[in-house]
């Protein structure tokens, strides 16, 4: 629908170019120092725990804050630079906001919230595009209504229509979900998605949920303590992170130090208390490493024998210490002479009958250790 | 034979309490929205200076206004050489005074009700290309209703019931400055209770059922806009 609005610039540079920072009063400072490269639709997430700056860095890109340096370009476009003391503000910067509140006017109706930014139109185009709206929306006879009056969901929804009506070059969503309910955020995940796909608009989304960055997110921005930590595509991010403090924000349930002991042919040995770990060689080891374990790639067996059947090369004598319920996956922690976590179906804790004290296995591919040099 | 009600006078009250508001009212928008979102340093003396009729003596602010308005003031000098006349003991010198007399009543409800106007629902405006005065008249002004509605009605019913400060700066001219609370007072004096009783009276009901009318209006559970 909206594709005319962003047909590929000429110029070759990033969509989106942020180096920008705010400094607090009373000393913090938070920066917005990311790229959106062109072309093509792309969600960038800027992820981290709440505090990291998530959300001021998204009102730097909205002008909602003003920089103290540092400029942000959009499309060619400088948005903000304080070396030249440009600060465009919001109004002029064509884009679309989703605040956490949603912020639906609540003296207006629907109808009145999506075609409040269409004033450069006419009665009968606005009259159009609201229509548009509450159809690709699913809001279809609510357009009287008043914001009180609607749903969690159907008022995200009008939120996310009212930033999109003037067809936006950037839209900024932030926590788009976190004020739903647990099961319209899952449902909502998809359609969201799915939505922004169709609009082709590139979007900036925060969110603390590891989860939610997964499904919506093409490209990860982390952020800790004001500053940006790593940003990359999601699953490189994911797959490799740069240093133990973004393994641990992205949710990678173990981070522990251990000895390097030896490396040959691409693997490396660690000895991580008694235990001994084969991984793979990262290329620049030296005495010390981060070990990093998802706990989804932590199988647990009864029995610790040597495994002729399987490809795992790490099998780990380990205690059962607790056991966490949570959905559809139960969280084992467990004690292989370090902590480390694994992530299993209650279907299979249950087949297993896993209590808390039992012996077992800890069974790791090689592969799905990442190994982070610390020395 | 003592006339019903002093009607001169209370015309003329209702007439200076409707022009005190609507000056107060234009005033005090751009005012209040000033006080409410300005990060000056120095904000908090402006809003001194407007509290301060609220805790002094009405002779004092009467004198200050008197000097200010007399011949020998750069103010008193400018209005007569504009129009001809002296300020002081005229109505209006008695609408300028009354107007600094009932300015807290104006803009602290509406500085407060803009104040409390959620500030995402501001900066959502501005985000769909609204500028500051359109936000003002779209979203600040159509949620601060039941502020702005309190400042008219507290305007009017203080103008209505000055006294002191109508007292040195008005004096008593029936039809120029002589106020109802000058005739009720005058009345008194003169032991003519049955007329400075029911135009009491008569000040008494309508201050009462506009300020019950407000307080009934703010607490409705349906907001006015959604009646429309």
């Amino acid at each position: 629908m909206d594709a005319h609005l962003i047909a590929a610039a000429p110029d070759s540079g990033p969509y989106l170019q942020a180096a920008a920072e705010r400094r607090f009063p009373g000393g913090a400072t938070i920066e917005a120092r990311f790229e959106v490269p062109r072309p093509g639709f792309s969600v960038t997430v800027l992820f981290g725990p709440s505090g990291s700056g998530k959300t001021t860095a998204l009102r730097l890109l909205a002008g909602l804050e003003r920089a103290d340096r540092g400029s942000i370009q959009v499309d060619g476009t400088v948005w903000s630079d304080a070396g030249r003391h440009i600060h465009l503000p919001p109004q002029v910067r064509d884009l679309g906001f989703l605040p956490q509140a949603y912020s639906l006017f609540p003296h207006l109706s629907v109808a009145a919230n999506l075609s409040y930014g269409l004033a450069a139109l006419d009665a009968r185009q606005r009259a159009a595009r609201v229509a548009e709206l509450l159809a690709l929306l699913d809001l279809g006879g609510l357009g009287d209504r008043h914001p009180g009056e609607l749903s969690g969901g159907q008022q995200q929804r009008v939120a996310l229509g009212r930033a999109l009506a003037r067809k936006p070059r950037l839209l900024l969503l932030d926590e788009p979900l976190s004020a739903l309910d647990r099961p319209s955020q899952l449902r909502l995940r998809k359609e969201l998605r799915e939505l922004l796909r169709a609009l082709d608009i590139p979007t900036i989304l925060v969110t603390h949920d590891r989860a939610e960055a997964l499904q919506l997110g093409d490209r990860l921005v982390v952020m800790d303590q004001g500053r940006v930590c790593q940003s990359g595509g999601i699953q490189q991010v994911f797959d490799r992170p740069t240093d133990p403090a973004v393994a641990r924000i992205l949710g990678v349930e173990t981070v522990v130090l251990g000895q390097v002991e030896s490396v040959s042919e691409g693997m490396a040995t660690l000895a991580v208390g008694p235990a001994r770990l084969l991984g793979a060689d990262p290329g620049n080891l030296g005495r010390l490493a981060f070990v990093c374990i998802r706990g989804e790639d932590v199988a647990v067996e009864r029995g610790c024998g040597p495994g002729f059947g399987s490809t795992a090369r790490n099998r780990l004598p380990a205690r059962i210490t607790t056991l966490h319920p949570e959905g559809s996956l139960v969280r084992i922690a467990l004690d292989a002479g370090f902590p480390l976590e694994s992530l299993v179906t209650r279907q299979a804790c249950t087949d297993l009958r896993l209590t808390e004290g039992d012996q077992v296995c800890a069974i790791l591919k090689a592969a799905a250790i990442h190994l982070i040099p610390h020395d | 034979m003592a006339p019903l009600m002093d009607w001169q006078a209370i015309r003329l009250s209702l007439w200076l309490a409707s022009l005190t508001t609507l000056v107060l009212l234009i005033l005090g928008l751009p005012l209040a929205y000033w006080l409410a979102f300005s990060r000056r340093r120095w904000k908090f003396l402006v809003e001194a200076v407007v509290a301060m009729p609220l805790v002094l003596p009405p002779t004092v602010l009467g004198f200050y206004l008197l000097l200010a308005m007399g011949p020998r003031s750069p103010l008193g000098r400018a209005w007569e050489g504009l129009f001809g006349s002296t300020l002081p003991f005229s109505f209006e010198g008695l609408l300028i005074a009354s107007v600094l007399y009932s300015l807290p009543f104006m803009i602290q409800p509406l500085a407060a009700a803009f104040a409390s106007v959620d500030r995402g629902l501001i900066e959502a405006s501005w985000c769909l290309g609204v500028s500051r005065p359109g936000t003002f008249l779209r979203v600040i002004a159509p949620l601060s209703w039941a502020g702005i509605l309190t400042g008219l009605v507290l305007s009017f019913a203080h103008t209505l019931g000055e006294f002191g400060v109508v007292l040195m700066v008005g004096g008593n001219l029936p039809g120029r400055t002589r106020t109802v609370s000058i005739a009720i007072y005058d009345q008194v004096q003169a032991m003519d209770y049955g007329p400075a009783g029911r135009t009491a009276a008569l000040l008494l009901g309508v201050s009462f059922l506009v300020l019950a009318f407000t307080y009934a209006l703010r607490r409705r559970q349906r907001k006015p806009w959604t009646l429309i």
